[in-house]
């Protein structure tokens, strides 16, 4: 039998909430010293309730907050998928040849220091169409991580497994499913981890440039526009809770697909 | 020429000897032949030549260890009999044939095991078997692969992942994976390097019990530092100068009857007298901070 409850497990819980403890009463702080300019904890609670109200809810004129969060996903989703799509296998040409690194890694050097944003009307430009210009600015930004990780996997494969592949007579095939992929795995899931963290920060920023269904929409139109702070850090803890999961998700593939050597 | 030594000792051997006499006088074909062989490597110093001018002939089903100071070039002679090493000038032949890259004709068994951690022990070898004997069936590749598992009494482990097994028995499934190819030449680089003393001993006889198992065919070349490891495996013993440039020192014949007997064979006079001798040329070349490389 499993032990759910361990005094390991009932003490990480503890120090859990004791950490979320200390943050809401830094918040209560704040609260107080900029005289609710800044709502309480309490006050946000509320507010918090009354948008969970019908998450889902998507009529022409009112959306849940669920539909913002969906929206906004589906595009980190699609940018994300994409920019993976193109960065694993062009980040695993680059780690197997040393001319492919040499002509891809400049590239990489000039355009990974460019914010994101930049790309944004960049998009707008290509597209004409404030969604698809969103998913083209995850799409940039989240190639560069994977990018990194995959070829710096697919660089690092041991002599030793090269050996084999030689002697054993190892097809093309044979090389890149049995060695090159399963060493840089693990490589390619940490540039995914940062990818994401990445793509998740951007689209928040994105979409109150872009407008239309979203969480940075609902940030900057609904609270800061609609002079609601409290939907603000509503939409703040909401967009931490999801990037954190989403954090877990690969860290959990991590773990997965990890090996004693 | 039939060698005289190999005459049977005891009753239970008679076979066996007159198998190996039956061998020499019946076929005493050349299975490895070094012909002139140099290597030389770019390095930013200059050119560096690991090994000059190497000739060296071994017959099917011999086994032999090149022996000699570490850094002497054993394994990059080594290498240019598997083809993972190009000579410089000269050539290596392996049962008739120019060795030009690695081929399934040789199984290598790797200093470090080189296992690929992400398979199981099965699938280590079945994807070895998969791809060296391309012209066997499916279900001939699995039974090879399980064969050769069982041979090394690693069955029951087969679905276990390389970091789960102890030294040992990842040595046995790396010999599992070279013997389970069926190559006529086995090739061991420091193949039992990294096991304690007891694991080596136990490995040593399970290694000549496949090669027993497999009538002695085998040709197989191994790399060792470790003198008794050398003779108690071996027909001869190449003992290699020290490099740069390196080049055969000596090649001393080894004597002993086979199946030999780890506990007696160290009383027997002849093994007393072929340590002194490999010892004699070995320590020379030894300084004192390379003393622990030996063993």
């Amino acid at each position: 039998m499993k032990v759910f409850f361990s005094a390991k497990s009932i003490l990480a819980v503890l120090y859990f909430l004791s950490g979320m403890l200390i943050l809401t009463g830094i918040w209560a702080f704040v609260s107080m010293v900029t005289k609710h300019e800044i709502p309480t904890p309490l006050a946000t609670w509320a507010v918090f309730k009354e948008v969970m109200h019908h998450p889902f809810q998507n009529d022409a004129d009112t959306k849940g907050i669920g539909t913002k969060l969906l929206s906004s996903l589906g595009r980190v989703g699609i940018g994300f998928g994409l920019g993976s799509l193109f960065a694993i296998p062009l980040g695993l040409i680059m780690g197997s040849s040393k001319i492919a690194m040499k002509i891809i890694n400049p590239i990489v050097q000039i355009l990974k220091p460019v914010s994101p944003l930049a790309w944004f009307p960049l998009g707008l430009a290509i597209f004409q169409d404030s969604p698809k210009a969103s998913i083209f600015m995850i799409f940039i930004c989240s190639l560069w991580p994977t990018l990194i990780n995959a070829a710096f996997g697919a660089s690092h494969i041991p002599q030793d497994h090269k050996n084999v592949s030689k002697a054993f007579g190892f097809s093309t095939w044979k090389y890149l499913t049995k060695i090159l992929l399963p060493f840089s795995l693990p490589h390619i899931i940490t540039g995914l981890r940062l990818s994401i963290g990445v793509a998740w920060m951007v689209i928040v920023a994105g979409e109150m440039l872009s407008g239309g269904i979203g969480l940075g929409y609902f940030v900057w139109e609904e609270g800061f526009n609609g002079g609601n702070i409290a939907k603000i850090l509503v939409a703040i803890i909401i967009i931490g809770i999801v990037g954190s999961l989403l954090d877990k998700c690969f860290t959990w593939l991590q773990q997965r697909f990890s090996y004693a050597a | 020429m039939i060698d005289t030594s190999i005459l049977p000792t005891t009753a239970e051997n008679v076979k066996t000897v007159t198998d190996e006499l039956l061998k020499q006088a019946v076929s005493p074909e050349t299975s490895v032949e070094v012909n002139n062989v140099s290597v030389s490597f770019k390095t930013a110093k200059g050119l560096y030549t690991a090994v000059k001018d190497i000739t060296l002939s071994v017959k099917k089903g011999e086994i032999i260890s090149l022996i000699g100071h570490s850094g002497c070039g054993k394994s990059t002679l080594m290498g240019t009999i598997s083809g993972m090493v190009k000579p410089t000038a000269g050539e290596v032949i392996v049962n008739g044939k120019k060795v030009s890259s690695p081929g399934p004709d040789r199984g290598i068994v790797f200093q470090n095991y080189s296992l690929l951690p992400w398979l199981t022990v099965y699938k280590n070898i079945f994807v070895a078997v998969d791809s060296a004997l391309k012209d066997k069936t499916a279900v001939e590749k699995k039974e090879l692969a399980e064969h050769n598992l069982k041979m090394v009494n690693l069955w029951e482990h087969k679905d276990k992942l390389p970091g789960q097994l102890s030294g040992g028995m990842k040595q046995r499934v790396a010999i599992a994976r070279a013997f389970s190819i069926n190559p006529k030449v086995l090739l061991l680089d420091e193949p039992f390097g990294a096991l304690d003393a007891l694991t080596k001993s136990t490995m040593h006889v399970e290694l000549l019990k496949l090669w027993n198992l497999d009538h002695r065919e085998k040709t197989i070349i191994m790399v060792t530092h470790d003198i008794e490891e050398a003779i108690f495996l071996s027909d001869k013993v190449v003992v290699m100068n020290n490099g740069p440039a390196a080049t055969i020192k000596e090649i001393v014949d080894v004597p002993l009857n086979r199946p030999r007997n780890k506990k007696d064979i160290v009383h027997d006079p002849v093994y007393m007298k072929i340590h002194d001798k490999l010892l004699n040329l070995l320590i020379d070349k030894f300084s004192i901070d390379d003393i622990k490389t030996d063993e």
